[in-house]
């Protein structure tokens, strides 16, 4: 009899409203109410009177987040797939200079390196006059540059290792047909194994996303205005202390589900079927 | 004169460091020619056939398909390598491979699959080798499966969409290397089919196969590998009807 009902019920599609009605359950029903009457309070309780006035500067702040974040994901990415790559098929003298920078970036602090880059590579290029002369110079005097490099070298090494277990792990038969049907060993990584390694590495690099943004705040230490260094500059000027940090962490949260929301998205666009 | 073979091989050799699997073999398909190769687990009968569109690299002799023999350079004294990667490629996207475990790719659709080399190597115009895929793909009988990814298939269809991407460049030869091995009882049938429906076409093909009722059926010419060499060649009547060699009588035995 049950058997006989399986088919009738996994026809009919749910409409709109009883999809809403399913998502209501119970304890979900509380924890919703749990979260909105924490954030009432906070609306209501607590001082938010400062927040017309910063605005623009905490837009500024959210934009050079976004700005170092995306700048060192692309950057460095496109650095780690020739470090992935000459891990897994280089001559052995790139093979071990990839795997030593690897190791160097990935098992020193990134606070560590960013201040080597800031008040190291900073200050060494201020002693040349031919370095001041050059149209870099206007950049290179600024905060942003070296808090970029270190984010980028930083995320480089890290999907440069990602990177070389993902080429490493595309099955060979794949690669194999590619050669058979004559493709040129450029068209075999370009259509075959990098998309192959990207899809298969991308459940991954969508944790070390969210992980590089939560990175990003160390650049307010070399005095990059993100909306860390914003957020900071507003508890000194209020005196306020939860508030601003309250404000940090629901940018911070909205930011990480939209980024893990996007990657999904794309991850799944090609479904593997496992 | 007559025509030049479709491939022949002439005292092929193949060693891995000290152990030789290929101890002179020699074969010679003419177009429309359906060879089997029989032989049983590391007689050599697979290293053979990849030597073909040079997946496994001669240690000496000669191959040449449609008449052009590959170009080699010698390394050291008993291992060569393409002299000519362009060659290779060009000779390559004349022949087709049909792989134990399908290797299709599964980040592209069935007809993404089927298009991919024609597009991609052989510069075919996208809409023409759309037509042709959905063409190909209906000869195998997965017209309604070109939006399908090889993940969500059975191995027969994944198998039945791989012979399509070798249609999809109408290659000189085809080669096969165990088509059938991955897969399911119940699913070998259909492959069968299809590369009979091929053979019937006259298609040049060679084919690596444990199927001995198959290639008895579909063969023009059989050859059993035994050790690295052909113990014995000759028409499947001949081979499976009358062996004359003690070991291909107790392989044919030992597979019926």
């Amino acid at each position: 009899m049950t058997d006989m009902n399986i088919p009738a019920t996994a026809d009919r599609t749910p409409g709109a409203l009883a999809q809403i009605r399913a998502f209501f359950l119970p304890h979900r029903i509380v924890m919703l109410a749990l979260a909105l009457s924490g954030v009432a309070a906070m609306v209501l309780t607590m001082d938010w009177s400062w927040l017309p006035q910063f605005m623009p500067r905490l837009w500024g702040g959210l934009l050079m987040t976004l700005y170092m974040l995306f700048g060192s994901v692309i950057l460095g990415f496109l650095l780690a797939v020739p470090l992935g790559l000459v891990q897994v098929v280089g001559p052995r003298p790139l093979r071990w200079l990839a795997t030593g920078f690897c190791t160097v970036i990935r098992g020193t602090p990134l606070l560590l390196q960013l201040w080597l880059f800031y008040y190291g590579l900073g200050s060494l290029f201020a002693q040349y006059p031919e370095i001041r002369e050059t149209w870099m110079w206007p950049y290179l005097r600024q905060a942003w540059p070296y808090g970029l490099l270190a984010l980028t070298i930083s995320f480089a090494a890290y999907e440069g290792e990602v990177m070389r277990g993902a080429f490493a792990g595309v099955p060979h038969g794949e690669l194999e047909a590619a050669h058979a049907f004559g493709m040129p060993r450029t068209k075999v990584f370009t259509r075959v194994w990098l998309p192959r390694a990207v899809h298969r590495a991308l459940p991954t690099l969508t944790g070390e996303i969210i992980l590089q943004l939560k990175s990003t705040p160390l650049v307010a230490t070399v005095a990059v205005a993100d909306l860390y260094a914003i957020v900071t500059r507003v508890r000194q000027a209020t005196l306020l202390t939860y508030e601003p940090l309250l404000l940090l962490v629901a940018i911070y949260l909205c930011l990480s589900a939209i980024l893990i929301a996007g990657l999904r998205w794309l991850e799944n666009r090609v479904p593997s079927g496992h | 004169m007559t025509q030049d073979p479709a491939i022949e091989i002439r005292d092929l050799h193949k060693s891995y460091g000290a152990i030789e699997v290929l101890k002179g073999v020699s074969m010679t398909a003419y177009p429309g020619d359906v060879v089997a190769v029989i032989g049983g687990s590391g007689s050599g009968k697979s290293t053979m056939l990849r030597c073909i569109n040079m997946l496994e690299k001669p240690s000496s002799g000669r191959i040449a398909i449609q008449g052009e023999a590959y170009e080699m350079r010698q390394l050291g004294t008993n291992a060569m390598e393409p002299a000519s990667p362009k060659q290779v490629q060009r000779i390559r996207s004349q022949l087709g491979m049909v792989f134990q475990n399908f290797n299709l790719w599964p980040h592209r659709t069935v007809l993404q699959n089927v298009i991919e080399v024609p597009i991609h190597v052989l510069g075919v115009p996208k809409e023409q080798a759309v037509a042709r895929g959905r063409d190909v793909l209906a000869r195998v009988g997965l017209a309604e499966k070109e939006d399908v990814y090889p993940a969500f298939m059975s191995g027969g269809q994944q198998q039945r969409a791989a012979i399509a991407r070798v249609l999809a460049v109408d290659p000189l030869a085809m080669l096969f290397d165990e088509p059938t091995s991955a897969l399911d009882p119940e699913l070998v049938g259909e492959v069968l089919s299809v590369i009979r429906d091929l053979a019937a076409e006259k298609r040049t093909m060679v084919l690596v196969t444990h199927e001995m009722a198959f290639a008895r059926d579909v063969a023009s010419h059989v050859i059993y590998l035994r050790d690295g060499r052909i113990e014995e060649e000759g028409p499947p009547e001949q081979i499976f009807g009358d062996p004359q060699s003690p070991n291909l009588q107790q392989f044919i035995r030992s597979v019926a």
